[in-house]
Formats: C-alpha cells, sequence, structure tokens
C-alpha cells in the first residue's frame, strides 16, 4: 500500500509521518501530483494559520487536484479546515468540500481550544472500536460547524465538528497523531480499512 | 469535555534530565526520551523539555531531542531553551515538536512573539514567565529569578496574549522546587485575565496542591517536574485524584482493561 503525505508548508509533517512509521507504514512525502494521483491513500495534514497554508497550495496548484483525488483521504486539522466552504481567518473561499464557514470560536472561550476533549456521535468506521466519549487533542482557534457530513462531535462552548466526512474524504479536527493509542487507532482505522472511503 | 491537563516538566542538560530544588543542586534523573515514554505511559497529557544547557551547541542537542522524541512519543510536547529567532522556532516544528516555549528571550524582545505566531500560528506559541511578589507587586523576572524586570505579572500576560501567543506557562518562584502549593492568587488573576490558556508551574507537592491550582487558581493545565521525577507522586495517582475530586480528567483505556482483568 502506498500512502502519501501531502507536501506543503503545513507544520506538523515530521508529526504524521513518525505516527504513521509506528503503525509500520513509510509514507511518500510529495507534492508531486502524479504520486499523489497514484498513492492509495493520501493525508493532508495542516497546523497553524489557514491563511499561508491556503496560499501555500494555491501555489503548487494543489488547491485544484485534491478535490479531484478518487482514493480515501485523510485531512487533518487545518487540512480539515482547507475543505470548508470558506475560511473565515483568510477570508477566502476553501476547497469547498465541506459544508459551513470555518469560524473562530466565540471570546467566551480561551481560544485556541487546546488539549484533550471528549468526541460523542461518532459514526464513521474511522472510529471502530473508538469509545464514545473518548478524549482526543485538539488544538484549533477555528472550528466547522455541525452538519450533515458531521461524523463525530466535540463541545468547546459550542458544539462543532471534530469529524467530517464526504464519499472518499475523511476530515478530522483533532490530531490523530498526537492522540495516544486512540489517535493511532483512528489512524490505522483509515489506513487498513479504507475501502469503505473509495 | 474540556479535561485539565497534567504536563510533567523534563529539564534538559548535556542530553540528559537534571532537576533540583529551585534550580540549584541539580540531579541527574535519566534519559529525557525514555523518562518522556513512561510518562506518557502515566498518563502525562504533554510533554515539556527544557534545554538549560548554557552552551551555544544547546539548539542542536534541542533539534537532535526533538527529533528523537518525535519518533517515539505519541502525544503533544513542547520544546525550549535558546529558541532566539523564528527560524529556531520553524526548524524545532519541523524536527517534530508542537510548541516552542520562549521566556527571557521574549521579556527583552517582545516583537519575537508576534513574529513566531504569525509564522507559526498561535498554538505552537508557548510564552514562559518567571513571577515573583516584590511589596505585593507580583513583577516577571528572568533568569531563575535571579533578574527582576520592571513588568507588571499581570501586564506581561496580557501583552502576550494580545501579541499572539497560544499559551503561558507560569511559574511562581516563590513555590518552585519548595512543594508546599502553587501560588493561587497569581494564576487564578492571570488565568482570568487572558483568554489563553494558562500552565501553573512552581510548588506542587500533593495532589490536593494540583486540585487547588485547578478549582481556585483556574488553571487550565499543572506543570512539576521533581515530584514526578523522583517519584514523589505518580501521574496516574494524581489524575485519579483529581478525577474523583471531580474534575474533569483524561484517564487512560488501559487502566479500565487492567481493572477489567
Amino acid at each position: 500500500m502506498r500512502t502519501a503525505i501531502i507536501r506543503y508548508n503545513a507544520g506538523n509533517i515530521r508529526s504524521v509521518t513518525n505516527a504513521l512509521n509506528r503503525l509500520g507504514v513509510e509514507p511518500v512525502i510529495t507534492d508531486d501530483p502524479d504520486e499523489l494521483l497514484k498513492a492509495d491513500r493520501v493525508i493532508f495534514p495542516g497546523v497553524g494559520n489557514a491563511g499561508s497554508a491556503l496560499s501555500s497550495i494555491r501555489e503548487n496548484g494543489l488547491i485544484n487536484l485534491i478535490p479531484r483525488l478518487k482514493q480515501p483521504v485523510l485531512a487533518i486539522c487545518v487540512g480539515m479546515q482547507l475543505l470548508g466552504e470558506y475560511l473565515e481567518e483568510a477570508d477566502e473561499e476553501g476547497m469547498g468540500i465541506l459544508a459551513g464557514t470555518v469560524r473562530r470560536f466565540p471570546p467566551s472561550a480561551k481560544v485556541p481550544h487546546t488539549g484533550w476533549n471528549s468526541v460523542h456521535s461518532l459514526q464513521d468506521p474511522c472510529f471502530e472500536g473508538i469509545k464514545e466519549g473518548s478524549y482526543l487533542y485538539f488544538v484549533h482557534s477555528y472550528y466547522l460547524p455541525v452538519g450533515e457530513q458531521t461524523v463525530g462531535i466535540c463541545d468547546y462552548s459550542i458544539p462543532f465538528s471534530a469529524a467530517m466526512r464526504q464519499d472518499n474524504f475523511l476530515a478530522l479536527q483533532f490530531h490523530p497523531e498526537k492522540s495516544g493509542t486512540i489517535g493511532q487507532d483512528i489512524l490505522s482505522n483509515f489506513l487498513f480499512k479504507g475501502e469503505s472511503y473509495a | 469535555m474540556l479535561t485539565r491537563r497534567i504536563i510533567p516538566c523534563l529539564d534538559v542538560m548535556n542530553g540528559r534530565t537534571v532537576k533540583g530544588t529551585n534550580f540549584a543542586n541539580l540531579q541527574d534523573a535519566g534519559d529525557p526520551v525514555t523518562l518522556g515514554a513512561h510518562y506518557a505511559e502515566e498518563g502525562a497529557d504533554e510533554l515539556v523539555f527544557l534545554d538549560i544547557t548554557a552552551t551555544v551547541e544547546k539548539r542542536k542537542t534541542l533539534s537532535d531531542l526533538a527529533k528523537r522524541v518525535s519518533r517515539v512519543i505519541n502525544i503533544p510536547f513542547t520544546v525550549g531553551g535558546g529558541i532566539r529567532t523564528v527560524k529556531d522556532a520553524a526548524s524545532m516544528l519541523e524536527y517534530g515538536a508542537d510548541k516552542i516555549s520562549i521566556n527571557t528571550r521574549a521579556v527583552d524582545n517582545p516583537e519575537i512573539i508576534t513574529a513566531i505566531a504569525g509564522e507559526l500560528g498561535s498554538q505552537a506559541v508557548v510564552v514562559a514567565v518567571d513571577v515573583r511578589p516584590y511589596n505585593g507587586e507580583w513583577m516577571v523576572v528572568t533568569h531563575g529569578g535571579r533578574n527582576r524586570t520592571s513588568r507588571r505579572a499581570v501586564d506581561w500576560c496580557l501583552e502576550i496574549w494580545e501579541r499572539g501567543a497560544g499559551e503561558i506557562l507560569l511559574t511562581s518562584m516563590v513555590g518552585d522546587g519548595t512543594k508546599k502549593g502553587f501560588s493561587l492568587d497569581i494564576t487564578r488573576r492571570i488565568s482570568e485575565s487572558v483568554g489563553i490558556p494558562v500552565i501553573a508551574s512552581g510548588g506542587a507537592g500533593t495532589p490536593a496542591d494540583f486540585y487547588d491550582v485547578f478549582a481556585l487558581g483556574k488553571a487550565d493545565a499543572a506543570l512539576a517536574a521533581s515530584v514526578f521525577h523522583f517519584g514523589t507522586l505518580r501521574i496516574v495517582e494524581v489524575k485519579e485524584y483529581l478525577a474523583a475530586a471531580g474534575l474533569p480528567m483524561r484517564l487512560l483505556e488501559r487502566k479500565e482493561n487492567e481493572t477489567e482483568i
């Protein structure tokens, strides 16, 4: 199985690579469209500023390629947010795969939302064997609202999408690569039970 | 519900872990990666590695450490010590660290906070603030408490927040290394003043101290070093105590399984 990580100024590429290595997977890290198209799994990581992330994938042209990918694609954190319709942080349109505007948490809550929070209403094969109420690691200031594509919810002053799913695209707001053994199980489900995302 | 976090801090010198009362009389407490992995298994929510090596090579040892830690450990970790530029910070993240911590550098040049947060995002920037009271006024101090600055603790923390840092690591030099409890009042004042999480540090001695810093000090996370390094307290015991007292805590699955068996 060939797993590709999309190369751009994402910040957490090394962490994701290490997490895959711990699962016995050696990913290729690439921004080459051919490499990405022929991979069996594609991971779109991300952390940090959505505006600069968006510029980065616009510069290398991947903003047009990513929506066309047909294999299972896992988008993490800012990667997920870039799939949204509109990004408040960047004041720009995203790729529009996930419904909703990516908004900043209300000022009543401390931002960034940092730490281990529980998730519920889990309904995706990536959560197979994961208990309702499990704790996962989040660190973000913006979120996608709960909608029809939501397959996992987290509450932080308001409910928001911890996970969303559209066809072959699985998007996670938390960091599975930093969420201990539970995060590792979620990554493993995506990698090895990925047929259900095709 | 978002949990309160328990964070062991590993002070690292020449690639080895150290910690002593009030930063003096340092004692060797093992390999940082091994110890970090042990803490992660014990239920640590994050790890902080602070390089206190006083040489120009320290950035290299710190980046080597970040690389080694990231390979083994599957929870978030922060590295600090000797980070002076945006480039230094970026390279730590490239090596797999989740956050960098800056202290004196930020006091001397607050613009660095804005610059790193702008480049790498707020979530990557922890500003460490060491405080001590002078005639009832909590002031920012540097160099392990030896140097007093002209900054008031609360004012400086507000500036750190406004400049885009993602977290404040607040160390009370009154409590640090004494095991007599956290400084609750200043922790609460700062935590309630800023819109970013506050990690309280300095003074942890008993599980009740941790309860107090969360319940009364309003801290979002608590950091400790020696009580964990020397086995005075186990992370898992502290977390179970806090959970039993009604605080939201992440208790590891493994624990439940063991009970079932």
